[in-house]
């Protein structure tokens, strides 16, 4: 198992690979990427248990789906450093015949990806089928999903955690990006999710938070107690606070980095802060 | 003229529920989820059969997709029920990222499709989904004819590895294929050889398409009829060749003639062998209530139509 000091220069690494790879194509998100960054480390480095010569079917290894897909680029940094596929390839983000597509897909058979994620609001369900499918195969592993804040106001996403929660499904771990931040300004200027705990509480989950979502030893305790409540007849959900852009300070606090890439100059601040340690791609 | 007997009218979705049956007791991988239309489906003996592989996802059918696709990861065949209409227009997205786009090898079966759904009326009778599926890269599409047709194709796409929407409907139609049949997705069915026009029908029409080749050769026209139940991948060979023998061709489908089988046929005939073809279809129209011969009988959907218009494309050869 890695120390913490190894898991801060590996999310270190991933930031600058999100930077750079938007920054190659002038397109992509770096924003929700930079703020989930943590989440992505702690569940590939020392959360699941997961086997890395990929196979679709999963079996006996622990699944995670992304349903907020824009933000493929730590996706695709944290699945290449954990070795899905090669770092180089990191380079063809959104290029021409790259299996990097702009959002997650399985098409290209990029190993690592389950599902194609991009249409918002519909990861949950698949993660939901593939929990339901892991309890027939008598697979006790866990399935996790991420989702973004502004994604759940997506109302199949209410059709998931009713069902989740109506039919016990105890072995997944929902983890909400609650970075406040969608495209057109706030969640709470564009469609105030309300009050979240309360709503999955209602629905009948088990709701925990991270108080700090980019703090990585506060992910990786999260993550771990939300692993202790699954088998418990309640299908966990984590509310996770996060900032959008963490790491590169001009781009935090603000939805303004949510599709956009950053300039040469912008990139060079964005990288002097967020210094190399496991070697760039 | 050889002669198709009806065996006894039956639904096709009982045929769809009869191949699930058989399917819970020879494919430990096939489950099936359903959106609070159990009885409707037909999945009744599923459910009671296998509990554990029944999965009622209640009145959500964006989530029973987006649950299916999961459930494939790690094996499981998902067979999906609900209404045509809410099998396609209302989950398109979710099907077209999370089943098709993601390669997910679901099963998409949709029962009351078309008008002869009745009396419910146009908001639950799709003439679109044929269309809508066609047009997604990947997916399979089958409208089949009959009870024994429908219980046949249901296990044979538990066989084929990848999304399929298999299309079936509500009302008691005439039962005359085999029972023993091998259903061969793809493969077009010649149920008359003829000389004079080509009918190629789908699902309901399959029937009415016999019957109007009874009635053309008692007026001294050959008529070759082709039970086509897959509509994507299209046999597009069988098409040419009866086209180039007889020169013209009539499309008959319980369908919008915008996006549905018509269309598919018009354009391999324009790429291989340009023939003057007719539509027995509904014209860009939405249905509405009344009895499914009613409504067969108004939007031209029937035998009766079928003659029409093989004797008005046999004027434009």
């Amino acid at each position: 198992m890695p120390d913490i000091n190894e898991l801060q220069d590996f999310a270190t690494q991933v930031r600058r690979d999100i930077l750079r790879q938007v920054h190659k194509v002038n397109s992509g998100h770096p924003g929700g990427s930079l703020g989930c960054t943590e989440f992505f480390t702690a569940l590939y480095q020392e959360v699941m248990d997961h086997n890395t010569s990929f196979n679709m079917d999963g079996k006996e290894e622990d699944l995670f789906f992304l349903s907020n897909g824009h933000i493929s680029p730590v996706f695709y940094s944290v699945l290449a450093r954990s070795g899905y596929f090669p770092v180089e390839e990191l380079n063809t983000f959104r290029l021409i015949d790259s299996r990097l597509q702009g959002h997650p897909t399985t098409h290209e058979g990029l190993p690592g990806i389950r599902i194609a994620s991009g249409s918002l609001g519909q990861g949950m369900s698949v993660a939901l089928g593939a929990a339901q499918t892991k309890k027939l195969n008598n697979d006790d592993h866990i399935v996790y999903s991420l989702h973004g804040d502004g994604e759940l106001q997506e109302g199949q996403n209410w059709e998931a955690i009713m069902y989740a929660a109506g039919n016990k499904i105890d072995n997944i771990i929902s983890t909400v990006d609650l970075n406040g931040q969608q495209i057109d300004g706030s969640t709470e200027t564009v469609l105030p999710l309300g009050n979240l705990k309360a709503k999955f509480e209602a629905f009948g989950w088990d709701v925990m938070e991270i108080e700090d979502g980019n703090d990585l030893q506060q992910v990786i305790d999260g993550l771990k107690e939300a692993k202790s409540r699954t088998g418990k007849g309640k299908p966990v959900c984590i509310l996770m606070n996060t900032v959008m852009g963490n790491g590169v300070d001009f781009m935090m606090h603000t939805h303004a980095w949510h599709g956009k890439a950053p300039n040469d100059e912008q990139l060079e601040t964005g990288l002097a802060q967020n210094p190399e340690t496991l070697g760039d791609y | 003229m050889k002669e198709y007997k009806n065996t006894g009218s039956k639904d096709t979705r009982s045929g769809f529920g009869a191949g699930l049956t058989e399917l819970g007791k020879t494919n430990e991988n096939v489950v099936a989820l359903c959106a609070d239309l159990t009885g409707s489906l037909k999945m009744d003996d599923f459910k009671a059969n296998h509990p554990e592989r029944f999965f009622q996802v209640g009145i959500a059918e964006a989530n029973m997709i987006g649950m299916a696709a999961g459930m494939t990861i790690g094996g499981k065949i998902p067979f999906t029920g609900t209404f045509a209409n809410f099998s396609t227009g209302r989950v398109y997205d979710q099907i077209r990222q999370s089943v098709a786009y993601s390669g997910k090898n679901v099963k998409i079966c949709a029962s009351h499709a078309g008008v002869t759904l009745g009396e419910d009326g146009a908001t639950h009778q799709i003439l679109e989904d044929l269309g809508l599926m066609k047009m997604l890269p990947g997916m399979t599409v089958i409208n089949t004819c009959d009870y024994n047709q429908t219980k046949a194709a249901t296990l044979a796409i538990a066989e084929h590895d990848g999304p399929v929407y298999l299309r079936f409907g509500r009302p008691k139609v005439a039962n005359f294929t085999p029972e023993d049949q091998k259903f061969e997705i793809g493969k077009a069915l010649k149920l008359y050889e003829g000389t004079d026009v080509t009918i190629i029908a789908t699902g309901h029409l399959v029937w009415e398409a016999i019957q109007a080749a009874v009635e053309l050769n008692e007026k001294g026209i050959s008529a070759e009829v082709i039970d086509i139940h897959t509509i994507k991948p299209l046999d597009e060979n069988a098409i040419i060749e009866s086209a180039k023998k007889t020169g013209c061709v009539v499309t008959a489908e319980e369908h919008n003639f915008l996006g549905g089988l018509g269309e598919s046929v018009a354009r391999t005939l324009a790429e291989n062998h340009p023939t003057p073809q007719e539509f027995v279809a509904t014209k860009d129209t939405f249905g509405e209530s009344g009895t499914p011969a009613q409504l067969m009988d108004k939007y031209g959907l029937n035998a009766a139509a079928i003659v029409k218009a093989s004797e008005k494309v046999l004027k434009r050869k």
